[in-house]
Order: structure tokens, then sequence, then C-alpha cells
């Protein structure tokens, strides 16, 4: 084992996913692989020596030297602004990882799983999605989704036809698509209690999102009778997309 | 060594020569946060100072608003590397509130409500270069920038001027404050760029 | 701009890399107990403030501060004085 040292990541390929947020795949030399559901720590480097550091989640499963990341741009942001509007393919930037041990699903794992994501949360939740599907496991799978609007939905095409044993729900805060059932509104403990993965069935839930979503979702699921010991959280920050 | 990221620049910055070394100037006035913002009720406010031997003065929220203020405005340097020109304060110059102390102190802890602590020189809070202050740029310190009230000690990093300010301990012994015990420069002069321990 | 502070946190996560510059294990997985009010959990699961001037990780429980890091140009500063033990998983075929 060596302790963690950063290495150079060069841009390979750019995927819109959202007018505001954007997936880079990453070519890192070396890359040892990962889980889903850990991240890596970006340093960017300005001309002048200036230097600042962020985390961002790892969007899929890795692929060799290819890795993926997915950057809602923050407005005001230093880093997100750069990473998802300026940088170019061929452009490099510093990236240490993986880490993160705890926030992590391994693909053996059989017990049933619900996800909890709120915007750009959904990001390490889709790594272990995606995970899921590479290791062909039968896990049973539900990702409630909380988004803006329809607009703001990553990886839209992905999660339309969801895999066998996955269930998606969706929860739009503003505005819904027409036709929608459920009115625009925050994310309620009836989303998170709705079909199926109630907690007698005891499944891992893992709550992804900005901090204040974060705080409220994991406030719902333990109101709901989840045990806050299978709960696990990865805050963005007070923005954090 | 690290990599350039081709068209990176980071936050607006411009140097311009009334900036210690090493400094960015900023227009927005960030916050840093190392715990729960304390809400403080000005009702329960109280401020106090107590001296080497025990002894300890109070001031309520009243009192600290009846005594003779100042306006000074001044630049802040945040060991953080942004600098920001010409801030506005309102507060009581420390002067003021220690002119009936009686201490042979060398050195000051200040303390604040949530546990922060920083610790610097008595002469440092002394002859108009520090204050008690409760207003910034014409309005109340909002507590995200440490009101009801914090200190301000432009002529030191930043971290000096303690958000939430609650009292000060007079001391015989320098006694290092949370920075300072974590790799920050006891003193923390910009101009000398003391930002770690042995800077 | 200023984001309501109680917001202002992130997950002990976050800290996987900053110790990882340090230790060849993740210490985030490692359960640790509080010396203010005794709740044990995962470095993980500690409320994480920062990144500048330093790293500041309090207990969930009591808010108190458990762990320190502050990194300068050739040092870095660990104070882990509000944590009582770290339990470090180190895997059950490792030899001892
Ligand atoms: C473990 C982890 C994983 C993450 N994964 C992802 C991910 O997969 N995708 C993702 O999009 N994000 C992710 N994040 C969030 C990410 O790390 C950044 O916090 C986010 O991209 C915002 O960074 P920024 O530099 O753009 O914004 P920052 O510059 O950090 O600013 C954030 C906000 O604060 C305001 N602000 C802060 N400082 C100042 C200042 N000096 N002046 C003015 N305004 C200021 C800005 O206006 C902005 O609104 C993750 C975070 C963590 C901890
Ligand atoms: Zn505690």
């Amino acid at each position: 084992m060596r302790r963690l040292a950063w290495r150079v990541a060069e841009l390979t390929a750019i995927r819109e996913e959202t007018p505001t947020a954007r997936t880079l795949v990453l070519r890192v030399p070396g890359w040892p692989g990962h889980l889903a559901g850990q991240h890596v720590d970006v340093r960017l480097t300005a001309e002048d020596g200036y230097s600042t550091q962020r985390s961002y989640s790892l969007a899929g499963p890795s692929d060799g030297e290819h890795v993926e990341l997915t950057v809602q741009r923050v407005p005001g942001g230093e880093v997100s602004p750069y990473l998802t509007e300026v940088m170019e393919v061929g452009d490099q930037v510093e990236l240490r990882g993986p880490v993160g041990g705890w926030f992590v699903w391994e693909p053996a794992a059989k017990t049933p799983v619900l996800l909890v994501a709120g915007g750009a949360g959904v990001v390490p939740l889709m790594a272990m999605i995606r995970a899921r599907r590479t290791a062909g496991s039968r896990a049973p799978f539900r990702l409630v989704y909380s988004l803006r609007d329809p607009g703001q939905a990553y990886y839209a095409d992905e999660l339309r036809h969801p895999d066998p044993g996955l269930d998606v729900t969706r929860v739009y805060t503003r505005t819904a698509p027409d036709g929608f059932a459920r009115r625009p509104g925050r994310l309620t403990a009836a989303d998170l209690a709705g079909s199926g993965r109630p907690p007698e069935y005891e499944p891992d839930c893992y709550v992804c999102g900005p901090t204040g979503f974060v705080e409220k979702a994991a406030e719902l699921l333990v109101s709901l009778g989840h045990e806050p010991g299978r709960i696990r959280t990865e805050r963005f920050g007070p923005t954090g997309g | 060594m690290a990599i350039i990221s081709r068209g990176f620049r980071g936050r607006a910055r411009e140097g311009g020569g009334k900036l210690p070394p090493g400094q960015y100037l900023t227009d927005d006035f960030p916050v840093l946060s190392a715990g729960p913002t304390p809400r403080v009720d000005t009702d329960r406010w109280e401020f106090t100072v107590e001296t080497e031997s025990g002894q300890a003065h109070r001031w309520s929220w009243a009192e600290l608003l009846a005594l003779p203020y100042e306006t000074p405005t001044v630049d802040i340097h945040c060991v953080t590397k942004w600098s920001k020109l010409g801030t506005t304060w309102r507060g009581v110059s420390l002067d003021v509130l220690l002119e009936d102390v009686e201490s042979a102190a060398d050195y000051a802890l200040v303390h604040s409500y949530g546990g922060y602590t920083t610790n610097l020189p008595l002469e440092d809070l002394l002859d108009g270069k520090a204050w008690i202050a409760y207003r910034y740029e014409g309005e109340e310190i909002t507590p995200a920038h440490g009101g009801p009230a914090r200190l301000l000690v432009p002529h030191l990093y930043f971290w000096k001027s303690a958000k939430w300010v609650r009292g000060i301990r007079l001391l015989d012994e320098d006694w290092p404050g949370f920075w300072e015990t974590a790799g920050y420069h006891d003193y923390g002069d910009p101009w000398r760029e003391q930002r770690y321990q042995d800077d | 701009m200023t984001a309501p502070a109680q917001d202002g946190y992130q997950d002990g996560n976050a800290l996987a890399g900053p110790l990882g510059e340090l230790f060849a294990v993740d210490l985030t997985v490692a359960e640790c107990r509080c010396a203010g009010c005794g709740l044990a959990g995962p470095v993980a699961s500690l409320r994480l403030y920062g990144p500048a001037p330093g790293l500041v990780a309090r207990c969930p429980g009591c808010e108190e501060v458990v762990l320190r890091l502050v990194r300068g140009p050739g040092s870095a500063w660990l104070d882990l004085r509000g944590a009582v033990t770290l339990r470090i998983p180190l895997g059950s075929e490792d030899a001892f």
C-alpha cells in the first residue's frame, strides 16, 4: 500500500447531461480501479501558481484507465464553472484517488438497496447502479431521485429504461412533466415509503446531495423506521449541485 | 510540481500595492467556518475581560452600545489569501474597554461563543489597533460574519479577528488558540507572511 | 452568497483524500470514539467543516471537535485530541 499522490488526468471526452451539467471522461494512466461510491479530489492550478481543490464522485465503474465524473455548474463557484464551461478535450487536471471506503457499494452484496439522490447527488448512486449492472448483481435496488424539473435529469436515457430489479422514482421539486401524478414539492416520507423497500426489508440506504437535502432525507428515513446504522450519507456541501 | 490547468484562473483577483505578499483581492466577503454558526441573542450576550488575577469585568449588550464608538475603515487579510480593502465597521475600541482594567499581563486569549479561541500579545489590542465591532458597512453584523459582535484586529491575519466574541482572558503566558495549536502562526502578521508555524 | 451556515458542512467521507496523503490505510472507515460524549461511529460520519483555514471534523452527537487537519506547504498538522480511540479495520487475513 502506498500513500496517496496526485496523478495527471487528461480529458478525453465530454457528454452534456443538462444545460448546466456535464460528464467528463478522463484518462488517468496507472488508475488502480475503484468501488462505486468512491470519489476523487481534483486540483486545479492557475498560471500564477494559485491552486485549489474539490471532491467529485466517480460516476461509473472504472474502465481501465478511464474514469468519469459528472459536474454540476454552481453559479459563482470557483471550480465547477471551469470544469463545465472552460475545460476542453486534451486539457489536463490533477486528480488523486480513488478515496473514501465508507460510502461504497460492494458488488458482492445481496442486501436490498435504497438510493436517495438530490440533484448532483445522483452521481455516486449512478455509479452503484452501473456497478450492479456490470457485476450482474440481483440485489434489489430502488432509486428515489429528487430534482428541480425534468430538464435537470442526469443520465436520462439510461434511467428511462431501468435495469431489471431497479426501480426508479422521480420527485420533482419545482416543475413536473405534463401528466405526472405527483405534485411538485420537496421530498416527503411518502416518496421514500412508496413502492417497496420498507424498513422491514432492512435495505442499505445511501443518501447523497447538497447538505440540506441529505439532512432532511436522512431524517425522513429514520422517522420511517430505517435504522440509522444502515443509512450512509455523502453531503456535497451547501450548494454542491 | 503541479501541472497548470489551461485557462483556469480561480476567483477573480488582482494584485495592487496595498496587498501583503501572496494575497489576492476579492470584492465579496467569503465565509470560512470551523463549526456551526452560533446564534447569540443580544439579550443573553455579554462580554467579559478576566485578568491574570481572576478579576472579571462584564458588559451587557446595552452597556457595550452605550460606550463611545469609532468607525474604522480598514483592509482585512485572510490567511487563505484573500484580502478585502476599505471595509468600514462600527465598534468600541479595546482601549476603552480595557481602560479601567488593572493588569500587568503580556498576552490575551480571546474566546468566542461556539468555543473558538485565538491568542495575541496584549499590546496588539491596544493603541487604536483593535475593536469589538458590532456593525459592518452600516448594518448589523450577520451571524455568518461573526455577529452580534466580533473582534476586529485588522493588522493581523483575519483568523485573529474572532467571530462571536465573548471575552478576553489576560494572561502572563502565551496560550495558543484554536488555529495556533494546529499549525498556524502564533502571531500572524500578513506583511511578513506569517501563515504557518516557522514562517 | 452566504449559504445557511447550518448547511456548511460535508461528511467525514471527504477526509479520505487529505488523510490518504498521510496514511496508507483508509482512516475514514475507522470507528472513532468522541472524547466529548463517547459516541462511536466511522470517521466518515463526522461533520466536516472547512477546508480552509483547516479541516475540522466534529462529532454528530455533541458538535465537539474530534479531528483537525491543517495542510501547510511542507507539513501537515493533525490533531486527534477529540478522539479517545480509532479502531482501524485491517482485514482478518492480515497476520499480526
Ligand atoms: C465527497 C464529495 C463528492 C462530491 N461529488 C460531486 C459530484 O459528483 N458532482 C458535483 O457536481 N459536485 C460534487 N461535490 C461538490 C463539489 O466538491 C463542489 O463543492 C462543487 O462543485 C462546488 O464547487 P465550486 O468550486 O464550483 O464552488 P465554490 O467556489 O466552492 O462555491 C460554492 C458556493 O459558495 C459561494 N462562494 C464560496 N466562496 C466564495 C467566495 N470567496 N466568493 C463568492 N462566493 C463564494 C459560491 O458563489 C457558490 O455559490 C462533491 C463534494 C464532496 C464533498
Ligand atoms: Zn461527541
